[in-house]
């Protein structure tokens, strides 16, 4: 294939930006949508903290909008919290940070970070993108059918959620399609890394932001396909009555569950999904390292520290998460022997996060420091990844967990990690690449006054879950007052909440930026971070096959400061001196 | 060829790697459906090491139909490498007869299927009978499924190859060789599934 | 509901075994606040020394540092310590150190959507046949009431009776979906299993009324499936269970 219309002919609106094969134009799309769906799985969780902090009490105004199978004069019922919280989870992880961090920041970088006209499969990529927004409308659909979305945990433990009302089915057919289009993004990323890059581009010489891409790329396409085989097999249980998670004679509601031969394992399920889950987390923070490893680099104006220490650790740490997965299961029954495997194994994966944490904090030494808006974003990222990444030490040692495990302390260590680690991350890397992809600047002191307030509130959010955590206070509670030991901490339900919604206010500058920076931001050249990789030498933004000329590359990728060199940055593809 | 805004490596080989990217892709793929199958056959393990009374696949499948079937698919990977070398061989009307073939056989296949899963149902006998069942049907049914995904494939490169030969004859070699690396998989798998749920 | 018992941090422990899980929580929080202020301290420091200003230039040669090095290797040996010398030991013993059969009092806990049925074994210290095609309402345990050996049973909905001083050996299981047994008070977290028999085991150490939470999603009544923990001294222990039995 290749360029059959597109040389010289104008492509009719719908293939150009509809059904576009195009590889930054399908990274819009998937950035646009993750972030669309982000706002949505975020207003989700707004709504619940209503109900966490003020149990009970009518949400005003808003609450009459929803129907009675949510809320009965505007009081939220349980089972509509219940699919709030599994929804929120869900669309967060696959319909929000994933393909924002891969499909979009992914699709759009990396070719042209590698000297590539585009992906390796346009087509591909292209179906990839219609399969995850297929799911995502599956997803959004399920709110809406009887009984509403699935409402099991993002987890959907069996036998629940074999028994769980028709929005699970919703849910794993929407994973299907989720899963689906991963697998065949991962293919293209990896085909697209290991045969596109330009001449003189070898893998010593890549950007880390690529083999963060690369790492994510292979855990995609080797952890999702058991939690495919999971859903096929709950799909089986639940339609076909098959009893894969069903063991023998259960009693639900005071009747004996008919219809089932019984005979299954419920902890099958969790094994088939922690496989996935656990390489996914992983997913979730190896793209957002590698962002913020070009924005340190870029606003240093030197080279990473280590990066050798970097591409190693970020392989280790792939292969490693294969392998830890029943953390997420030690109170399942498990004994000392199995248990003691996966707790070493999981001590032994907080080597190389530690590795990368060090070494991007030692690169700083020695610099320049420009602390602009994308800089701001990821330098923050460095100690609420810290915090998200320590607390998972007595999560992951399982003696401390009998008491901690699925209470409100596992919830503010995955959120410090994912909120203010990878979508600090995800933001840094807006304020970034939006002069690549627009051809103009986002506004600078927007940007800042987006920074501060979110840094501040996501700590206010989620230090206090911490000690809700050590107080026993457990995940998924739709009124925490009927415990004795929560009720002592619901003073912080509040301050919480209330920190959430002005978290969700303090985004306003954000949007507002985004949007007004597209049409009248200020116009900028191709290079206006006086950066070093490829993607710097395209236009902007790049027209379609990227590069007037195909680049060459002649040096390592943070080449910042040189000594003889006249300017503090040498280009990767620049031949002479500078 | 390295023209700019050209994909390189569709169909001569990447100088290092050795491979064109859609056998790249194919091998990736493949890793992705083996951890799938295996997520399966472990899904298998756990629930018959689970219980103690277990059935012997050949006390209740037709052992010589599947062993029938199981020549079937191999006899079709045969084809399908003789339609691969036919192209090397560049002989169109030797391609579209091992392929035809190789189509037929994989339907072949699934019709014998047809008949064993009839059978089933008429003694109603169903996924939801018990947990051997269960497993029978699903891992069958979803290797199933990927043998009609290789059939639709093989059907495409059938029908319209020809035009793709006049037009670009490397690349339809390449395709095919990547459709028959898939085929080949599909028929890997059912010699796994084959001794595992008749024979044992 | 006496909240001297909660607060903001660890519930009062009233077991025998618990101050160890609580050790190991105060131990690794040290050792996760000494690296974040080791690192936070080194971030700030940083950023202030070498922020942009005029005059100053980027290194591109920085030296290499040993120290992070020495760092790595110190929290390795941490992390081996912190899981021979505490994790696996006490595991070990939660799993696998039950008490002695005859010294313990055994009790089965059977949860469902949204309630814990408990059942006492009675002075015969054996437990009667319980079937679930003999459910209800009334009979959420299922319990045989042909069976001799279960005549003296005791059995209750959501009222966990100890008493002091006593092992107690707890066998947990599910009806339904997986519920998750959680004594705060005592340290004690198990998932029970619908098709799975797990045992627990602890000791109370004082009297007191606590109270059993549900540590898994289980639907939507899992806010509400609160149980009473009730630790009595033997004497009123002994009387609770005799007037349980004639219930």
């Amino acid at each position: 294939m290749s360029h059959d219309a597109s040389h010289g002919h104008e492509l009719p609106f719908w293939r150009k930006y509809i059904f576009s094969v195009d590889h930054k134009v399908i990274g819009i799309q998937y950035a646009v949508t993750g972030l669309l769906f982000l706002f949505f799985g975020f207003c989700l969780m707004m709504l619940m903290r209503w109900q966490l902090a003020y149990p009970g009490q009518p949400l005003p105004f808003i609450g009459n909008l929803f129907s009675e199978t949510a809320m009965i004069g505007g009081i939220m019922l349980p089972e509509f919290y219940n699919q709030l919280g599994a929804m929120h989870g869900t669309i967060m992880v696959f319909l929000g940070v994933v393909p924002l961090a891969v499909g979009g920041f992914g699709n759009f970088v990396l070719p042209l970070q590698i000297g590539a006209p585009d992906m390796a499969f346009p087509k591909l990529n292209m179906v990839s993108y219609w399969l995850y927004f297929t799911g995502g409308v599956l997803m959004f659909a399920s709110f809406f059918v009887p009984g509403g979305a699935a409402q099991s945990g993002w987890t959907s433990y069996a036998p629940l959620s074999v028994i769980a009302s028709s929005g699970q089915t919703w849910w794993l057919v929407g994973m299907a399609f989720l899963i689906n289009s991963s697998l065949l993004g991962s293919i293209n990323f990896i085909v697209t890394t290991v045969q596109l890059r330009a001449p003189g581009l070898s893998f010593s010489r890549l950007p880390f932001f690529v083999w963060s891409q690369f790492v994510t790329s292979f855990l995609l396409l080797l952890a999702f396909p058991p939690l495919m085989a999971a859903a096929v097999l709950q799909l089986m249980d639940r339609l076909a009555h098959t009893s894969f998670f069903m063991p023998s004679g259960l009693v639900v509601n005071g009747q004996v569950l008919e219809g089932f031969a019984g005979g299954g394992n419920a902890v099958l399920w969790q094994h088939l999904f922690w496989f996935l889950a656990h390489p996914e987390v992983y997913v979730l923070i190896l793209p957002a390292m590698g962002i913020i490893s070009e924005i340190i680099a870029c606003n240093t104006r030197k080279p990473l520290y280590g990066y050798k220490a970097l591409v190693w650790s970020v392989v280790f740490l792939g292969f490693m998460s294969f392998i830890v997965w029943a953390h997420h299961m030690y109170l399942t029954g498990m004994g000392p022997n199995l248990s003691a495997f996966f707790q070493v194994t999981t001590m032994i994966i907080s080597i190389p996060s530690i590795v990368i944490l060090t070494t991007l904090i030692l690169s700083l030494w020695g610099g320049s420091i420009r602390f602009t808006t994308p800089m701001l974003f990821a330098l923050a990222f460095l100690p609420m990844f810290g915090i998200g990444g320590l607390t998972g030490l007595p999560l992951g040692l399982n003696a401390a967990d009998i008491h901690l495990h699925d209470t409100y302390y596992v919830i503010g260590h995955f959120h410090y990690v994912v909120a203010p680690g990878t979508i600090f991350a995800l933001f840094a890397g807006i304020y970034h690449w939006f002069p690549k992809a627009t051809g103009r600047q986002m506004n600078n002191f927007l940007g800042k006054l987006h920074f501060w307030p979110s840094f501040v509130l996501m700590n206010f959010i989620f230090m206090p879950m911490l000690i809700q955590g050590l107080a026993g206070v457990s995940r998924r509670l739709y009124d925490p007052m009927q415990y004795a030991h929560a009720q002592p901490t619901q003073p912080l339900n509040v301050f919480i909440s209330i920190s959430a919604w002005c978290l969700g206010l303090a985004q306003i500058p954000f949007i507002v930026n985004f949007f007004w920076s597209i049409f009248k931001g200020k116009k900028t050249d191709q290079n206006p971070w006086q950066a070093t990789t490829l993607e710097w030498t395209a236009p902007s933004p790049p027209p379609h096959g990227n590069f007037v000329k195909e680049p060459v590359v002649y040096r390592g990728p943070y080449e910042y400061s040189v000594p003889g060199q006249k300017n503090d940055f040498w280009p990767q593809a620049m031949k002479e001196n500078n | 060829m390295s023209e700019a805004g050209l994909i390189k490596h569709i169909s001569h080989p990447h100088p290092v790697t050795g491979v064109t990217n859609s056998k790249l892709g194919v091998w990736c793929f493949l890793a992705s459906e083996v951890m799938l199958f295996g997520g399966l056959f472990s899904a298998y393990i756990l629930l018959r090491t689970g219980v103690t009374d277990w059935p012997r696949g050949h006390e209740i499948l037709n052992v010589p139909l599947a062993t029938l079937n199981t020549m079937v698919l191999i006899t079709s990977s045969v084809t399908m490498v003789m339609a691969w070398a036919s192209l090397q061989m560049k002989s169109l009307s030797k391609y579209r007869l091992y392929m035809t073939l190789t189509v037929l056989l994989g339907l072949a296949f699934l019709v014998v299927k047809a008949f064993e899963y009839g059978h089933k149902f008429e003694h109603h006998h169903f996924p939801s009978t018990d947990n051997f069942y269960a497993t029978y049907f699903t891992l069958t049914g979803l290797h199933g499924l990927h043998v009609i995904g290789g059939i639709v494939v093989n059907l495409y490169f059938l029908l319209f190859g020809v035009k793709m030969w006049e037009k670009e004859p490397d690349q339809l070699a390449g395709r095919v060789e990547a459709a028959g690396l898939y085929w080949h998989f599909v028929d890997l798998v059912w010699i796994f599934l084959f001794p595992v749920l008749y024979l044992l | 509901m006496n909240n001297n018992y909660y607060g903001w941090g660890l519930p009062v422990d009233i077991s025998t075994t618990g101050w160890r899980v609580d050790e190991l929580i105060i131990v690794i929080h040290w050792v996760m606040a000494v690296l974040f202020v080791g690192w936070f301290s080194f971030l700030i420091y940083s950023l202030f020394r070498f922020r942009s200003r005029p005059g100053h230039k980027a290194e591109y040669h920085t030296k290499h540092f040993k120290t992070p090095t020495v760092l790595e290797v110190l929290v390795a040996i941490t992390e081996v310590v912190l899981l021979t010398a505490f994790s696996f030991p006490i595991w070990h013993q939660y799993t696998q150190g039950l008490p002695p059969a005859e010294k313990a009092l055994h009790v089965k806990v059977v949860a469902e959507q949204f309630a814990w049925n408990i059942h006492y074994p009675g002075p015969d210290r054996v437990f009667g046949k319980a079937d679930p095609k003999l459910m209800s309402s009334t009979n959420p345990l299922g319990l045989d009431p042909s069976d001799p050996m279960g005549t003296d049973d005791v059995s209750t909905i959501n009222q966990l009776h100890i008493p002091v001083g006593v092992p107690v050996i707890a066998e947990l299981s599910s009806k339904d979906v997986i519920h998750s047994f959680f004594l705060p008070v005592m340290r004690v977290k198990q998932d029970a299993i619908p098709g799975q028999k797990i045992s627990l085991w602890f000791e109370a150490t004082k009297s007191g009324e606590f109270e059993i939470a549900c540590a898994q999603l289980c639907g939507l009544g899992h806010y509400r499936m609160r149980g009473f923990f009730v630790v009595d001294e033997k004497d009123k222990f002994n009387a609770w269970m005799a007037e349980a039995a004639h219930t």
